[in-house]
């Protein structure tokens, strides 16, 4: 294929900002409905409350972590570190089944940049109106203007914040709270005021910049292409040489190929590049050229799929791979890894038990040639519901607690407690005994133990 | 600190500071020029080539400032030897400042307990929760988690009191601490290693063991009563006000075997129970309900 010669499109009149030209087609449908259904899931899911309970909570001054009607601690930290893994093989498995899908219609800075943009076509007016309004307005239209997008744009940005700080302050106390001037910590203020900038300036200002010189996946998202990756391609065979034409002209006769250079793939790119000059790392694969190039090929009376999304090989005109090896490979990894989760999910401890022996003092004599020692006992109950515990301890011949330890324990409470334990001298083996602490929850088959030193004097 | 180290201390970061000075000007002043001009300094791997530009200018600043932060810091702070800082900053009072404000906090959780009578409280579960919380953080080292004692230590969970159980003695151990002395030879210290053993003999007896040597306990008891009785009394009940135990009733603070007896008799024992300063009156009164309940006094008296 012969070099294709570029010419520069008209970026407008900031040549740092990009003015994206709205579109519309199947893939632009596609992107509302994903987009628009991610933000709403966003914004509404600390809101749902089930019994009573937030569907979502990150309770940090309790170490507990609500999701989905069940209970994380801190010591479950190791399964989230499995779920990043497991998301982390997710992506690696869509891109090779779909490409880089997730840029374009998942990513929360897509989703933000969207409503930013939709907020200010609503206002500015389409891209034609807005560069004439950045290039000739007059104050009293540029102001007006101006102002309201940038407030509407801070107060989404507001609304993210308290959402945000929804998930770890309960936010059917957050908003009262808010608005009555009584947020309980500083913090939650501060982290709204963090995320409220935040958000207005990744989404409003630096928009595709965070993609093109932030994002880390733009830059290793190239290692997991193949020429079987299915991503948005310019087929150059059928487009070049491109070249303005009336309608009626004689493709063949001219010479041209059925681009016809309108330019309107380049103005609806939300990071501003031109498809035609082939695969590029800014590409967010989200399909809007694709939508802008149908329009023109049906007006123009040619084929759809000028530009469309296609492997490397269907565009040189051989048989795209369905299946790639590493499709499997990374399937069956991903599929271990949720398997793995899900066992270590269901066999979750609700119930716990730690154990310290004093460190004061070896031991205690008692009564009828017995040795007493004393421990702390820590107990956690991990369910929502209110439990009756035993704790049960096991060791040698004649071990027991010196007073039995039955107690209720609310959901998700903790308690200390100390316990006594007596052994008959003679049933000792040698200075340091092992015994076992056993709690049971009384009505269920939830138990743990944990096992301590039983210290005794030199046999 | 003495001088000399205050100076040296002194002397050694100021040099340090400075150097850093020293360094980020001699830097500068050697670079060949101010722009950034991508000169290669020669290294080429893989079409990646190592320039030799300028420090930023921002970042040059930088370094000034965080210069004159440092000296602005000693100046302010506590940093240079025995120098005190203008600020009169100090931990002491830092952590003064911090204990005044978590008693803010938390003294209204004890204050609530402070109108009701210990041996009501002491049925009172969620006080002795937080009691028991207290019991660990400031007890337990010595008495153990659960307040049984230990070697020199008393078990608490009996009803054999040295100093006193009643609720006020319990407040005035904590508040004031102890103090136990036991000296050498009881109070006269001409007796002589045999006549010590008798007396273990005696204080044996008085404990209904099996394996006493009669006639020793016999020659025993008027040495009991010379050298002992003043403090632990002619039927050795022992005293708590001078802290003095009742050596009848087979409960032993170092051990009841006879060579320990013997061992306390020849080198007298010295007991101390610190002061619990650093609890607040009301703590106090809510760690001498959970004591009292430790003892089991609650049990008899709960139902008032």
């Amino acid at each position: 294929m012969s070099d294709i010669p570029v010419r520069q499109v008209d970026a407008g009149p900031n040549p740092d900002r990009i003015y994206v030209r709205s579109t519309t087609g199947f893939y632009q449908k596609l992107r509302t409905v994903t987009l628009w259904t991610l933000m709403g899931l966003y914004f509404a899911a600390c809101w749902i409350q089930i019994n009573g309970r937030p569907l979502v909570h990150f309770d940090l001054p309790e170490r507990q972590f609500h999701l989905l009607g069940t209970t994380f601690w801190p010591q479950d930290f190791f399964i989230l570190t499995l779920l990043l893994i497991i998301a982390a093989f997710g992506l690696f498995f869509v891109t090779t089944l779909f490409g880089r899908i997730w840029c374009g219609f998942t990513c929360p800075q897509t989703a933000w940049t969207f409503i930013f943009m939709w907020v200010e076509e609503k206002v500015e007016g389409s891209r034609n109106q807005r560069m004439k309004l950045d290039r000739k307005g007059s104050l009293s239209q540029w102001l007006p203007r101006k102002v309201l997008k940038h407030a509407l744009w801070l107060g989404i940005g507001f609304w993210t914040g308290v959402t945000f700080v929804g998930y770890f302050y309960p936010i059917r106390e957050l908003v009262p709270d808010l608005f009555t001037f009584s947020v309980t910590t500083g913090w939650a203020v501060f982290w709204i005021g963090f995320f409220s900038v935040a958000t207005y300036l990744n989404a409003g200002w630096m928009r595709e910049k965070v993609c093109l010189y932030v994002c880390p996946y733009a830059r290793f998202q190239s290692v997991m292409f193949s020429p079987d990756t299915r991503t948005v391609t310019y087929d150059a065979n059928r487009g070049e040489p491109r070249g303005p034409r009336r309608k009626d002209t004689d493709r063949a006769e001219a010479g041209l190929g059925d681009c016809i250079d309108c330019s309107i793939c380049v103005q609806v790119c939300p990071t501003g590049i031109d498809i035609r000059n082939g695969m590029q790392y800014e590409c967010l694969d989200c399909g809007l050229c694709v939508d802008a190039c149908n329009q023109v090929m049906d007006r123009m009376g040619y084929d759809r799929g000028l530009i469309r999304y296609a492997t490397e090989r269907e565009v040189e005109g051989q048989p795209r791979r369905r299946f790639q090896p590493r499709t499997l490979g990374y399937g069956v990894a991903m599929a271990l890894l949720l398997g793995t989760m899900a066992v270590l999910l269901m066999q979750r401890d609700t119930l716990d038990i730690e154990v310290t022996r004093d460190r004061g003092g070896l031991y205690q004599t008692g009564p009828n040639a017995t040795i007493e020692n004393s421990y702390s006992l820590k107990l956690s109950n991990r369910t929502n519901q209110t439990r009756e515990l035993s704790v049960r301890v096991a060791g040698p011949e004649g071990t027991h607690l010196l007073e039995p330890i039955a107690m209720e324990l609310g959901p998700l409470d903790t308690r200390s407690l100390p316990a006594v334990v007596r052994i008959p001298q003679r049933e000792l083996e040698g200075m340091s005994t092992p015994v076992t602490f056993e709690v049971i929850a009384e009505g269920s088959e939830a138990r743990n133990s944990a096992e301590a030193p039983f210290i005794g004097p030199r046999p | 600190m003495s001088s000399f180290w205050s100076i040296w201390i002194s002397a050694l970061i100021l040099i340090v500071v400075l150097g850093c000075w020293w360094l980020v000007w001699i830097v500068r002043r050697n670079q060949p020029s101010d722009r950034v001009e991508n000169r290669s300094v020669g290294h080429e791997v893989d079409g990646i080539e190592e320039l030799d530009n300028p420090l930023p200018k921002w970042w040059y600043w930088m370094f000034i400032g965080l210069i004159l932060f440092s000296l602005l810091y000693l100046a302010l702070y506590p940093g240079l030897g025995n120098y005190q800082g203008l600020l009169g900053w100090s931990q002491t009072e830092a952590w003064e400042r911090e204990m005044e404000a978590a008693r803010e906090k938390y003294g209204p959780l004890f204050a609530q307990y402070a109108d009701t009578p210990a041996p009501e409280l002491a049925h009172n579960g969620e006080a002795m929760q937080a009691a028991q919380r207290l019991f660990s953080n400031n007890c337990a080292t010595c008495h153990g988690s659960a307040g049984r004692g230990g070697y020199g230590f008393p078990n608490l969970t009996d009803d054999n009191w040295i100093w006193g159980g009643s609720v006020d003695a319990i407040k005035h151990t904590l508040t004031n601490g102890r103090q136990a002395n036991m000296p050498a030879r009881g109070i006269n210290p001409n007796l002589s290693n045999d006549q010590l053993g008798d007396i273990t003999e005696y204080v044996l007896s008085l404990n209904d063991r099996s394996d006493v040597n009669e006639a020793a306990a016999e020659r025993g008891k008027p040495l009991f009563a010379q050298a002992c009785s003043t403090c632990h009394g002619q039927n050795a009940k022992g005293n708590q006000n001078m802290g003095a135990p009742n050596l009848t009733n087979d409960t032993w603070l170092y051990g009841g075997d006879r060579g320990t007896i013997m061992e306390t008799l020849q080198y007298g024992r010295n007991g101390h129970m610190p002061a619990q300063k650093q609890l607040s009156e009301d703590q106090i009164h809510l760690m001498a309900a959970y004591v009292y309940r430790l003892s089991g006094q609650h049990r008899e008296k709960g139902a008032e």
